[in-house]
């Protein structure tokens, strides 16, 4: 079927079968492969991306469900090639190590930074349980938020 | 100098924008899909392959031991493990057949229209089991390797000694759980050979294994390292399989060919963490101290002996922990059962033998009823004493300073004696709290001998316009490789960090550093960094020195500057001059041992590591009475790795290994069915998330080592190590039940807690 999507503000379309992941049309037929895969089944957060405004993990939302929806990317984060707020918390704390959980980490932490949560720690862990990281025992990433958050103010 | 300050990861602009291109990322044209066709049964003989006729097979490329040119092994230590299975299957998941298609999806409905008969035999599935069973796995007795660890005479120390405790402990396998599955892209070269990119630590391993298979010279095959999601030891050996696989199947379809497996896949056929079973008898005499120690590990070697004899030997050589004991006798065997082959994983074989060790402490300490931190004190191993393999201390020991900060960081007696009180105050909490530590060590670069035979080798040369590239097959893989050897180099040469790149992980373009695991990366391979930096250090000096006529000159801030500060020449332009002048600059190193270093392989004796890296967690838990649940509240944990080139990153590995070790101890259990994994999903293999994740307080102790660079020690396996002891010991603490066992689930504890 033909799918249209608005991704990181630009539309997008392409033909695909209806029941194919998003994750797939993202990374296959978008070449948009910052997404990651970690495993398809839900639960490591690797290929998370914003629908619509809310965080899903796009391995389990077959297209036609996403069709003519407004996605964002972990590549349409940094404006002209310059790092977001974000972006640079992270580098700077330490938050990405091996990098393959981190487009989706920064997915989640950007519906924190987003929303009007209050940023405390135990918030930021809440807004990422979904997200799992090998690398890092989470803390530098939960000082890059809180970062973030507290310097967005 | 940049040593010492947390410059941002270099590679970190393209992991947050997502342009960073690991191997899934990647695509080749013609490019096929690969899968494997594996083994349903732990143990039994290939009877009869059936490809079903209702599928069309002209649309596949199949392939099996018959297509591989050359040798159909796994190149590692040793060679009893088959690329594809040929007659028999040792182990559930062992690869049998290769199937490559136009897409996965074809691939995979090729692969369901496969099946294979077979005779099964009687198979082994515990350590216990394939002792006592007439199933033979490997050589007459099913052990891969034994060693034995001697010193003065426990017989006479047992007699000597005023108590004598035994205990017994046991722990079961772990995932690595990198996020990226294992995967490897195949591509057929004009020239015959063969390229391989891939999610690995060791290029030159795989390299190796290549070659091995393919009948190819060295320089017919290259092997380049994308950027890596993790690898934790998990991408240590296995890259050799999965890549042979794919270079099997682009031989035989002439096509690149992509593997890339699911979690399911990788988790029921990679390697794991070995389990074991650990028996300690300690003689002490009156005053607490150790007079005799007896050792046995038993370790579960799996199917085929990969990597099991050089894990086995760290165990067996950590045993004892960071304690001294006149008398020691270690036993250690590695077994074979016909389950998937453990390998490596972060600490290698040093978080079986640490819980067992430190938890017999706390064994010693409840039965002889004194204070766990005063046993320790009492005998720990400070500077100038000696190992059990007669190693004598001469560098950078800190056992006492890390357990001192330790206990002072997290306030331990305060908070001892607090939740004692609460305990005693509301003994009908449904929760209740306690407070425990671990002590502990871990030795930097291969045991023994090891460095001195792979002699790893690192370099550099000058680019065109002036700036110093490093050459280098040590891998990043989240660790931060390419960022302390940048601040080495230019903290050794006096330039700004942009004045130096990293040449690709290719083995066509970059010397054989030998693997990218031990904890040997910074100081091994990073002290062979500095002195590549010193000799182009000196061959500028020595060529600006000359133009200006001038000696005493030195390298500041990139700039050649004299006796007085004044500036003569930029680093760059000198650079670009003395190519011009004298050409292509191009240095190479290899490693060689500090004076005084002996090993002897034969007896088991000698310095086993150049230095150890030392560290204390002290860790505070909550168990709730009715569920059985252990919550982890608050983690500190003081390492000492000598000098931190880079404190941001070297607490970052700190954190990662100690929470990682936390899943260890409390979540992560592999359940099998005869050799097969059951819960080989991330819905039920569980791993620590954010909120299972306490706060951890990280105390870098810097005690340098004068032969690392810039004093730098090994930080990667240590904070693995020591944290599950800890929790057991807090849950000690807490309950008063010593839980001997690993993982510690509700289930395990509620057994012990009721003496079930």
């Amino acid at each position: 079927m033909r799918i249209g999507l608005t991704v990181n503000g630009q539309k997008r379309e392409t033909d695909a079968a209806p029941m194919k992941r998003l994750l797939d049309v993202l990374r296959e037929d978008l070449r948009l492969t910052g997404t990651k895969e970690g495993c398809g089944e839900g639960e490591c957060g690797a290929c998370s991306v914003i629908i619509d405004g809310e965080v899903v993990n796009s391995c389990l939302v077959p297209v036609c469900q996403a069709d003519q929806s407004t996605i964002l990317t972990v590549e349409g984060l940094a404006e002209n090639d310059r790092l977001s707020w974000l972006q640079q918390c992270f580098l700077e704390c330490g938050g990405a190590q091996c990098g393959i959980c981190t487009p989706g980490m920064l997915i989640a932490a950007k519906t924190i930074l987003d929303s009007d949560a209050c940023g405390s720690r135990s918030a930021i862990r809440e807004g990422i349980a979904g997200n799992l990281c090998r690398c890092t025992g989470y803390t530098k990433i939960i000082d890059a938020i809180e970062r973030a958050v507290i310097q967005n103010r | 100098m940049t040593v010492g300050t947390s410059i941002t990861r270099r590679e970190g602009y393209n992991k947050l924008t997502g342009r960073a291109q690991y191997i899934d990322d990647l695509s080749f044209p013609e490019m096929l899909h690969g899968k494997t066709v594996r083994s349903t049964i732990a143990h039994g003989q290939i009877k009869n392959i059936i490809f079903d006729p209702a599928f069309d097979w002209s649309v596949v490329t199949i392939a099996d031991w018959r297509d591989i040119p050359g040798r159909n092994i796994v190149a590692l230590i040793e060679e009893d493990q088959p690329l594809l299975a040929k007659d028999f299957a040792l182990h559930y998941a062992e690869p049998i057949l290769l199937v490559a298609a136009e897409t996965k999806e074809i691939a995979e409905t090729a692969v369901s229209h496969i099946k294979i008969d077979y005779e099964e035999l009687p198979a082994v599935f515990s350590i216990q089991d394939s002792l006592k069973s007439s199933v033979r796995i490997y050589g007459e007795n099913n052990v891969f390797k034994k060693y034995v660890i001697d010193q003065g005479d426990v017989v006479e120390g047992f007699r000597e000694s005023t108590h004598v405790i035994e205990g017994e402990y046991i722990v079961r396998h772990q995932e690595q759980l990198y996020i990226e599955p294992q995967g490897v892209i195949a591509v057929p070269r004009e020239d015959g050979g063969m390229t391989v990119y891939g999610s690995m630590q060791c290029p030159y391993y795989v390299h190796k294994a290549i070659k091995a298979n393919m009948a190819l010279p060295d320089d017919r095959v290259n092997v380049i390292q994308t950027v890596t999601g993790g690898g934790f030891g998990g991408k240590e050996e296995y890259p050799s399989v999965i890549a042979g696989h794919a270079a099997v199947l682009a031989r035989k379809a002439g096509r690149p060919v992509k593997m890339i497996y699911d979690r399911a896949e990788d988790l029921a056929a990679t390697p794991k963490r070995h389990p074991a079973i650990i028996k300690h008898k300690t003689g002490l005499d009156q005053d607490g101290k150790i007079n005799a120690v007896e050792i046995e590990i038993d370790m579960d070697g799996g199917a085929y002996a990969t990597l099991s004899s050089v894990v086995l030997s760290r165990a067996a050589i950590h045993a004892l922990g960071p304690y001294k004991s006149p008398n020691v006798r270690i036993a250690a065997r590695a077994i074979a059962t016909n389950t998937p082959p453990n390998g490596a994983f972060r600490g290698f074989g040093v978080p079986q033998a640490c819980f067992a060790c430190e938890l017999q402490m706390e064994r010693i300490a409840k039965q002889l009823r004194i204070d766990p931190i005063d046993l320790r004190r009492n005998n720990l191993l400070r500077l100038g004493d000696i190992t059990a393999t007669g190693q004598r201390l001469d560098y950078s020991v800190s056992a006492e300073q890390v357990l001192d900060q330790a206990l002072e960081h997290s306030r331990f007696y305060e908070k001892r004696d607090l939740y004692e009180r609460q305990r005693k105050e509301d003994p009908d909490s449904p929760t209740i709290k306690g407070i425990g530590v671990s002590l502990f060590m871990h030795g930097a670069g291969f045991t023994g001998s090891g460095e001195d035979k792979m002699k790893g080798q690192a370099g550099a040369t000058l680019t065109k316009d002036g700036r110093v590239k490093l050459l280098t097959a040590s891998t990043e893989i989240g660790q931060g490789t390419r960022t302390i050897f940048v601040q080495i180099v230019a903290s050794e040469i006096g330039i700004p960090i942009d004045l130096i790149e990293m040449e690709e992980p290719d083995t066509s373009k970059v010397p054989d550093s030998g693997p990218t695991v031990a904890s040997r990366t910074c100081m091994i391979i990073g002290g062979v960094m500095q002195r590549v930096a010193r000799t182009i250090k000196e061959a500028l000096t020595e060529f600006v020195a000359e133009r200006f006529g001038n000696t005493s000159i030195e390298i500041k801030d990139g700039q050649f500057v004299d006796s007085e500060g004044k500036s003569l020449i930029a680093f760059q332009e000198a650079a670009r001059e003395y190519q011009e002048v004298r050409g292509a600059l191009e240095v190479f190193h290899r490693y060689s041992s500090p004076p005084g270093i002996k090993w002897d392989d034969d007896e088991y004796k000698g310095d086993a590591y150049p230095v150890f890296s030392w560290a204390a967690d002290v860790i505070e838990v909550e168990v709730d009475h009715d569920t059985y649940e252990t919550t982890v509240l608050n983690i500190t944990t003081a390492q000492d790795i000598g000098r931190a080139i880079n404190p941001v990153l070297a607490a970052g590995q700190v954190e990662g290994g100690t929470l990682q070790a936390v899943g260890y101890a409390l979540l992560e259990e592999v359940v099998s069915d005869k050799g097969r994994m059951l819960n080989n999903s991330l819905t039920n293999y569980i791993i620590p998330t954010s909120v299972d994740t306490p706060e951890i307080h990280t105390i870098l102790v810097e005690n340098e080592y004068p032969f690392g660079p810039f004093g730098a020690k090994g930080v990667g396996e240590l904070p693995m190590d020591g944290p599950a002891p800890a929790i057991a010991a807090a849950i000690l603490n807490a309950t008063g039940v010593l839980v001997n066992e690993l993982p510690i689930t509700p289930e395990r504890l509620e057994k012990s807690w009721r003496g079930l």
